[in-house]
């Protein structure tokens, strides 16, 4: 071979082989930030004067004002966990057949086609949609609010629930078929055992995913504190709205560190 | 040339890995060291280049006190140590070419080695020592795409590539076949050798420690136990180094069955093996 | 705990001892006792006098809303177009601050345990708490409405998602090729890029598609706060009513939300 041919010839083989697709691509990235960014019209003057607000904002946090409006946010926040609770243990609870169903090596199919496009349509649309249709259904209020997150949870867990029970070892749930169990039976000794430590797990996430929701339903009139947030932001009373932030931010630490403990717990 | 004076290193869990270590190795030789698991091998090459810092001692490559340079010029005189490991440690999800020339890094600026513009005469050059240890024909493959045997020899280049004055080599056979375990042996030997370069050789085989060394360095718990000659290695010797074994199966049970083959010979027979 | 109250963890708990039988029986008793409580409290909130006229809402709103309004698509392009690049720039402007985050906070990246490293993780947790349609909410006050602040607020709130992914990625490279660069006589930046960077390419490019496709449905509905986006007009079509309006929009994000997640998932085949 000859090396000093070779060496001026070498350069890191590129990414994408065909050299039209690469200019394609690059190309096609180019034009597209130019378009993307050519449609962001920015009032400058506007912004200006927003970043006092800004400044105001973050002024706020120090100190932060629990006090004031105490009361609203003792309420948003109790309407916020409760609607966690409630909706986890609902949407949990419901998962579990919708899992089911929704499981290729056990459902038949009409029944595995029903779940799917339940998870479809759950996972697809932002809580604030459903939320939206849920109040316009059943009123304002934080019942609104646990149903769509019970109905999202419905969607996530559904879906990764389902996914683990058709990766299952075939061979173990064979063995339990194999003894002539019924198909109950097979779910309790076959499969359970086999999906339950991530399916703990997964409950204790979506927990977490739920309070974290749960602070926002309210700007749609679903309960929470999103709405004291929402209120306290439109009359300009940084000082709340940085209060109730804090808030959020402490429960979400505090259960993301406990959904963490329990997943390690249970794996 | 390399100097070890009185090296001590205890790690923070509190073991005394070594213990007031003394050795000069001069240009150009080739050093077996072996002792059992634990002995502190490993701790001690990397001392060399301080992977670990040691906790009391002086190590000096020539004029270059090591144990003393700061950050820069740590980087500096690394230059001058090429490296070896037992797992190879190759960046996987790199080309043969990029590991290759990895090995440049020290000399070559940071913008320049992200844009993967090096000097014509590094490419040259990892092409020829390419061609050396017979794997030309894949300088583009990733290095996850390699045999074990493939990836040591890259290993071997990326280390030479660093123009060393010493080689620091950490049991480079430890995950191979026996075969190919000698075939690399041979070629780290002889491309010491090639080069003038001093080696320390870590290896747990004991045979193939007196077949390529010629002088052999035993550790025990963090102390030299034994500094002489392969032919002087006697059961008694290993007995000291690793405790009561029968060891008359272990000396030089290996055959030197190809030792004599030339070079380009043996260059050809490592292509083809795999 | 209300995670241990689904119906189907019960078998596997009666397998212990007395002791701890006991203690998971009331275990689940306070877990139930907990969201009876909770659903009390709800209830006492909820006027069910509307809840039971539910379904005759539910079948009133579906006969308003079809047949959808298939023409207002026509004017809803734009405000695709619009919701796709808050998406896309917001998740580019988390890529760009989230990266440098995520090296802060890896353990074996950071510059200082004690100093960066607090900061990294802070600036991580701060971001992912806070629902990108809060940060939206805050970001409208401040640069006023439009897609500006929806594209900050997918970006702000992206940050953490990133960042938390990746450093946990960084963390778990191998650390021999690590030495083995360092070996060398590379610079630091030298064995952050040869070292460090290749190894953890897969997991950030996967970790981005991934991030961009859940911000293709947040953005959909940063309109609802003045963000930007088709969210404005779906807002502007339940304020006044016109539920075929809301019926075509709903239609138009399912078709993006489907291609996006199809785009995203080739991505990360491709580059698995
Ligand atoms: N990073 C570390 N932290 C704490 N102790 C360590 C560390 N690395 C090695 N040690 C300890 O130092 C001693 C020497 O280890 P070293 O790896 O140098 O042995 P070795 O001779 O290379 O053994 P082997 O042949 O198994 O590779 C051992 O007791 C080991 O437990
Ligand atoms: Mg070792």
């Amino acid at each position: 071979m000859d090396a000093a041919a070779a060496a001026r010839a070498w350069r890191p083989p590129p990414l994408i082989e065909a050299a039209w697709l690469r200019w394609a691509v690059y190309g096609g990235a180019l034009l597209y930030a130019v378009l993307a960014l050519g449609t962001l019209e920015v009032n400058w003057t506007r912004a200006a004067e927003g970043l006092e607000r800004g400044g105001r904002f973050l002024g706020a946090f120090f100190p932060p004002d629990f006090v004031t409006h105490w009361l609203e946010i003792e309420e948003g926040l109790l309407e916020s966990l409760t609607m966690t609770v409630t909706s986890t243990v609902f949407g949990v609870i419901l998962s579990v057949p919708v899992a089911l169903g929704a499981s290729r090596n056990l459902a038949p199919m009409p029944i595995y086609l029903f779940c799917r496009g339940l998870i479809a349509v759950s996972r697809t649309f932002q809580e604030i949609i459903i939320a939206i249709l849920f109040v316009a259904m059943f009123g304002f209020g934080p019942l609104a609010g646990m149903l769509t997150l019970a109905f999202s949870t419905i969607g996530f867990m559904g879906k990764l629930l389902a996914e683990d029970i058709e990766d299952i070892e075939k061979s173990q749930a064979e063995a339990v078929r194999a003894t002539g169990a019924s198909w109950f039976q097979l779910l309790a000794w076959g499969i359970q055992p086999q999906v339950l430590p991530r399916f703990i797990g997964l409950s204790a996430y979506r927990f977490d995913i739920n309070f974290r929701e749960s602070a926002v339903l309210g700007l749609v009139g679903a309960g929470g504190i999103g709405d004291t947030l929402n209120s306290s932001l439109d009359r300009y009373e940084f000082g709340t709205s940085a209060a109730i932030l804090l808030i959020i931010i402490a429960i979400v630490m505090v259960c993301e560190y406990t959904s963490g403990f329990i997943r390690r717990a249970v794996q | 040339m390399l100097v070890i004076e009185g090296l001590t290193k205890r790690y923070a869990t509190g073991d005394l890995a070594l213990d007031d270590v003394s050795l000069t190795v001069p240009k150009g030789q080739v050093m077996a060291l072996i002792g059992p698991s634990g002995a502190g091998k490993s701790t001690l090459i990397r001392c060399v280049n301080r992977l670990v810092e040691p906790t009391a001692g002086t190590i000096r490559l020539g004029e270059t006190v090591l144990t003393a340079l700061g950050d820069r010029a740590l980087r500096r005189a690394r230059r001058r140590m090429g490296m070896i490991f037992q797992e190879y440690a190759l960046v996987e999800r790199l080309s043969v070419m990029e590991n290759v020339l990895s090995g440049r890094l020290g000399y070559v600026g940071f913008w320049r080695s992200w844009f993967r513009r090096f000097p014509l005469a590094d490419i040259e050059e990892a092409f020829r020592l390419l061609a050396r240890v017979g794997l030309d024909h894949m300088v583009d493959k990733r290095a996850d795409a390699l045999s074990g045997g493939q990836r040591q020899r890259v290993g071997i280049v990326r280390a030479l590539m660093q123009d060393p004055e010493l080689l620091l080599v950490d049991e480079p056979t430890a995950s191979l076949d026996p075969k190919t375990s000698r075939q690399i042996m041979r070629l780290i030997i002889e491309l010491a050798k090639e080069r003038g370069l001093a080696a320390i050789i870590n290896i747990h085989d004991v045979a193939l420690a007196q077949q390529f060394a010629e002088r052999i360095v035993g550790l025990h718990a963090g102390r030299i136990v034994f500094d002489g000659p392969a032919s002087d290695l006697t059961p008694e010797v290993l007995t000291t180094i690793y405790g009561e074994e029968d060891w008359s199966a272990t000396i030089r049970k290996a055959e030197d069955d190809d030792e004599d083959e030339p070079p380009a010979v043996e260059a050809a027979r490592i292509a083809a093996a795999d | 705990m209300p995670v241990i109250a689904n119906g189907d963890g019960a078998k596997v708990w009666m397998r212990r001892t007395t002791a701890a039988d006991l203690t998971a029986w009331f275990g689940w008793l306070a877990g139930v006792a907990l969201t009876v409580l909770c659903f009390q409290f709800i209830s006492d909130q909820t006027i069910w006098a509307f809840v039971w006229d539910a379904p005759r809402q539910a079948a009133d709103l579906l006969d308003r809303a079809f047949p959808p309004r298939w023409s207002y698509a026509n004017q809803l392009w734009r405000a695709m177009w619009d919701t796709i690049n808050i998406a896309t720039l917001g998740t580019v402007l988390a890529i760009a601050i989230g990266v440098p985050v995520a090296f802060l906070a890896a353990h074996n990246t950071t510059p200082s345990v004690v100093l960066a490293r607090p900061v990294a993780l802070f600036i991580i947790v701060a971001s992912r708490s806070v629902n990108s349609l809060i940060w939206a909410l805050i970001l409208v006050i401040i640069f006023g409405p439009g897609m500006l602040a929806g594209i900050l607020a997918i970006g702000l709130r992206s940050i953490g998602f990133i960042g938390k992914l990746l450093y946990e990625a960084i963390e778990e490279i191998d650390a021999s090729q690590v030495e083995a660069v360092t070996a060398t006589g590379a610079g630091r930046a030298q064995v952050l890029a040869w070292g460090i960077v290749p190894q953890v390419m897969p997991a950030f490019a996967g970790i981005s598609v991934f991030r961009w496709d859940i911000n293709i449905r947040e953005a959909t509905v940063l309109g609802l706060v003045g963000a930007g986006g088709i969210g404005m007009q779906l807002q502007a079509s339940i304020n006044t009513l016109a539920w075929p309006q809301v019926t075509m929009i709903l239609i138009l994000i399912l078709g993006t939300v489907i291609v996006s997640e199809w785009l995203s998932a080739r991505v990360r085949h491709a580059i698995i």
